[in-house]
């Protein structure tokens, strides 16, 4: 090869790169592994993790991502090389495997917010949220958000992030609006007060961070009244196999993440931001978009369309600068609502509810716990404790082979007492163990 | 089911034989219009608890039946069989040889898969006690670690899921370091033949995009580089090698003007693969660069995505990286969220924790000898490529290519008028994905047609010259029937779509009116 080349060595190819540029050293990253000490480094590395499936935990985590089962199928398809050993579909011709995948994604992802269409997805909700306020901004040029205080609070970060550069000289860049104390629901006079004529949207989660459903349609009439765009926000997207979707209710834009429904928690990422609009603003969306269209042949095929809201195309005038997305936990969401199908998302959907309001009345009633919220919730709640730290009786637990819940702070963030545990209840979730984590928790907050 | 059986029978092939694609392919209907009503592959389990009134509980707010989100109905041998079957419409590198400019589609090594999905990796909840996570950050501590040796840096944060969210985490550690001085600078400098991402990320976190010049070799022109820098200078974000694969020879200059101008340096970190071991930006002067894991570090590209971002930070931006970062002490690890002059959060937990799993699996497997040595036949396989196909493609510059060589159609679009996208499209009936194409922009490569070259290291000396004998066959059917390769592909089981009616009048989903 280097005959061909013309060059004296391998070394005379990096020739060119200045002496004083030069790396001073060998690299150092510890010694190359043979396979099998490898995975014995590895196995080690996860065995130092305490997991459901590998410890015995029982869990009843959730706080913005509430695991479901993954069907063995969904894995299965998922090790098809065609699927994860391929780029973005540059070339229709050679991708219409993924192609197709994302255009039926886009479907169901529509379908199940109710919205009229949806992109090719995003990394995940948090981000998903914050590119939904800059579509916001795009759309109706005003500057500000108003976001509600149910919001996730790492969703607030990462829209602070996000928003800061736009505001350099702002100490704050977005408002809160707040919630009310008993029913957990967002204040309507507290959005009403935030929202002036410079706020380009409310942004609404819910099921809220507390686990409470938000009663959007209001609230869409008091946007929409004062000119600005409705975002609502979902962590939990099984909840749209029973209630009345976003798209139902007035919003503009949902979005939310799907990796709880679509594969393996992995610590929270890869996840899947799920994103989704009214039609009419199909040209001022972030992310990639999957058309169909037909060959020369005039058969059906599907290309990336309207490609000139995007970065490469549009460099600084771009409406987002997106290039990979998370195209394969989009597909295992795919796969995975396909063997749900409509019946069986509403059955997932009725299950979850019935198994967390078990939960609800059964941990409410216990001595030192009660219902941080009065409102409605899907399959996860508040419990107030009573006096106490969450925190330290979620060590507790942890300690009994129990991942209780996530222990938060109250709405109101900095200052508060973390004496807020979130507990989520699944299809996963049997009786019994139900009755153990009440069994453990009780007392466990004198 | 109707199945279509491939042929392959242009008089050209039986001249010269392509690479077989003869294959078996179902046209395959969106599963929408599969199933029968009531038909699922859901296996739930049953209600052990008390069934709720779910009337009584919600009222309005439930969801009518005949509103009901619509699902497929089918079952799981159905999805299972669609799956299998688009998955064969893919090309994908275990297929072959995917030479993606920028990209850098290497082999995924297997072993990546089989340890992202231990459970004590898999099924870790992002909420967990961090006493019962410390194997995962241990892991995200040695990952940091490793990157911060491979490109000379102090620190780094593994939280952004992608390149471009690594770019813009970086933006705002510099608008963070600038306003932490009382500073306020606007503009952002960017080659002209930076990445799309570069100049989008500047615009979505409020910087101004300032294009410069690349000089006549290629590389970038320093003066043109003078005459923008001031005290509005934030930074320079630069890619290096850059996207027409050269090194930026007067890298050391180019960080000396903008730093003495107060401005920082970014690099983008895109195309690293092409120095491990030869190279540490951090250690002469880069402030900050973020490193695609799915380029550089073997983890898959998924069909488009997830990747991963990573940021490494010299010192002057390390107290603004995102939170949590992890901290060590002794043997304990814990997340550390004390850090008053972070710029906060950008992801919802902690990144693209199983890519950060395949990443820092390959760095073992490899060491950093391996690691140095994927470098250096990722550049030998490009310049051998190079070698080849100059005679026949005129090179965009004439300096040396380091991981990727960017060739053009100017000779010829001008002897046959066939253009690259016809080169492009006729490499798929020899067996090959096709080379990025028209990136550069023409602006870059004076108006030419770019054909951006990266085989990588893991591509053997076969594969690579039977690609460019492809190559070569292909100027040649353009001399001998043009009209031939502008109507290519004719072996794949799609031909060319329409792409305008496409983006004239969307169809973004499917709908039951628009099914056949």
């Amino acid at each position: 090869m280097l005959r061909v080349i013309g060059a004296p060595s391998v070394e005379s190819l990096f020739a060119h790169i200045p002496q004083k540029l030069r790396a001073e050293r060998p690299l150092d990253v510890g010694p190359a592994l043979d396979e099998v000490s490898l995975l014995d480094h590895l196995s080690s590395l996860a065995g130092q993790n305490h997991a459901a499936q590998v410890s015995g935990h029982l869990s009843f985590l959730g706080g913005g991502l509430t695991p479901h089962h993954i069907p063995t199928a969904v894995d299965a398809l998922l090790g098809r090389a065609e699927w994860y050993t391929s780029y973005t579909p540059y070339q229709p011709e050679i991708s219409q495997g993924t192609l197709q995948a994302v255009f039926e994604f886009q479907t169901m992802v529509a379908e199940i917010f109710g919205m009229e269409i949806a992109n090719a997805s995003m990394y995940d909700g948090a981000s998903a949220a914050a590119e939904a306020i800059l579509m916001a901004r795009r759309l109706n040029g005003r500057p500000h958000a108003v976001l509600s205080a149910g919001l996730h609070p790492h969703y607030h970060e990462v829209a602070d992030s996000y928003l800061s550069g736009l505001h350099p000289e702002a100490e704050q860049v977005y408002r809160t609006a707040r919630l009310d104390p008993t029913s957990g629901c967002t204040d309507l006079r507290s959005i009403e007060a935030a929202l002036d004529e410079q706020a380009s949207c409310v942004v609404v989660q819910s099921p809220n961070y507390y686990g409470v459903v938000e009663d959007l349609a209001p609230i869409a009439d008091l946007v929409h009244r004062k000119g600005a765009l409705l975002v609502v926000v979902t962590t939990e997207p099984l909840v749209y196999g029973l209630l009345q979707p976003p798209g139902a209710l007035g919003a503009d834009i949902a979005c939310g993440e799907g990796l709880g429904l679509g594969f393996y928690s992995t610590l929270g990422g890869p996840a899947v931001g799920l994103f989704a609009s009214r039609a009419a603003h199909t040209r001022a969306m972030p992310g990639r978009l999957v058309g169909e269209t037909v060959d020369k042949d005039g058969r059906r095929g599907y290309v990336l369309t309207l490609a000139t809201r995007e970065q490469h195309i549009r460099r600084e005038k771009a409406t987002s600068n997106i290039c990979t997305n998370t195209g394969l936990m989009a597909l295992a969401f795919t796969i995975h609502l396909c063997l749900l199908g409509r019946r069986g998302f509403q059955e997932l959907a009725r299950l979850n509810l019935a198994k967390a309001e078990y939960a609800r009345r059964t941990l409410a009633g216990l001595r030192g716990f009660g219902l941080r919220y009065q409102g409605r919730t899907f399959n996860e709640f508040a419990l107030k404790v009573r006096g106490g730290d969450a925190r330290a009786a979620v060590e507790r637990l942890a300690g009994e082979g129990i991942f209780a819940g996530v222990p938060v702070r109250g709405p109101e963030g900095e200052g508060e007492a973390y004496d807020t545990l979130l507990v989520a209840v699944t299809e996963r979730h049997r009786k019994e163990d139900i009755d153990r984590l009440a069994q453990a928790l009780d007392g466990a907050c004198p | 089911m109707t199945t279509k059986t491939m042929t392959n029978t242009t008089k050209t092939n039986q001249k010269r034989g392509p690479v077989e694609t003869r294959q078996l392919l179902h046209q395959e209907a969106p599963i929408f219009e599969q199933g029968t009503p009531g038909r699922t592959g859901a296996s739930l389990p049953p209600l052990d608890v008390p069934a709720v009134d779910e009337k009584a509980l919600f009222g309005e707010l439930l969801r009518p039946e005949g509103e009901a989100a619509h699902l497929p109905e089918v079952s799981e041998v159905e999805v299972t069989r669609h799956f299998t079957r688009l998955s064969r419409w893919n090309y994908a590198i275990d297929i072959g040889l995917y030479p993606l400019g920028s990209c850098t589609m290497k082999y995924n090594p297997k072993v990546n898969e089989r340890v992202a999905r231990m459970p004590g990796f898999a099924s870790l909840h992002p909420s967990q006690p961090v006493s019962t996570l410390q194997g995962a950050l241990a892991l995200m501590w040695a990952l940091e670690r490793a990157l911060c040796e491979v490109g000379g840096f102090t620190r780094a944060t593994l939280q952004p899921a992608a390149g471009a969210q690594g770019e813009l985490t970086g933006l705002m550690m510099i608008r963070a370091y600038h306003q932490d001085r009382g500073r306020h600078p606007t503009k952002v400098l960017i080659p002209d033949s930076a990445h799309g991402t570069n100049p989008a990320s500047c615009t979505i976190n409020g910087f101004e995009a300032r294009p410069l010049k690349t000089g006549a070799d290629g590389l970038l022109d320093i003066d043109s580089l003078r005459a923008a820098v001031n005290d509005d200078t934030a930074a320079i974000m630069i890619t290096n090698p850059s996207t027409l694969g050269l090194f930026e020879e007067r890298f050391g200059d180019i960080i000396e003007i903008v730093h003495r101008a107060g401005g920082l340096v970014y690099m983008d970190g895109a195309n690293l693969n092409a120095l491990m071991g030869k190279f540490r930006p951090g250690a002469v002067g880069v402030d900050c660069m973020h490193i695609n894991l799915h380029k550089t570090f073997t983890t898959p590209h998924g069909g488009g995505g997830p990747g991963s971002g990573p940021v490494g930070v010299g010192p002057a931006l390390e107290p603004f990286l995102p939170t949590p970062t992890v901290a060590r002490e002794g043997d304990r690890y814990w997340l550390d969220f004390d850090r008053p002059r972070s710029i906060g959060r950008v992801h919802s937990f902690f990144g693209n924790f199983g890519m950060h799993v395949r990443a820092y699996t390959y760095i073992r497997e490899m060491g950093g000898e391996g690691l140095t040595q994927a470098t250096e036949l990722a550049v030998l396989n490009a310049n051998y490529l190079r070698a080849r196909l100059v005679g026949t493609y005129p090179l965009a510059y004439e300096k040396p290519s380091m991981h990727e060589v960017v060739l053009t159609d100017k000779r010829l679009k001008k002897e046959t008028g066939v253009q690259t996208l016809d080169v492009a499209k006729r490499l798929m009936d020899y067996g090959y994905h096709p080379p990025t194409i028209y990136f550069p922009l023409p602006a870059v490569t004076g108006g030419a047609g770019a054909l951006m070259i990266e085989p990588t290291e893991t591509e053997t000396p076969e594969t690579l010259d039977a690609f460019a004998e492809s190559l070569i066959a292909i100027a040649e059917e353009a001399g001998r029937e043009p009209e031939m390769v502008k109507e290519a592909p004719h072996h794949t089981a799609i031909r060319r779509l329409d792409e305008t009616a496409a983006a004239r009048k969307p169809r973004l989903r499917w709908t039951p009116e628009g099914g056949e």
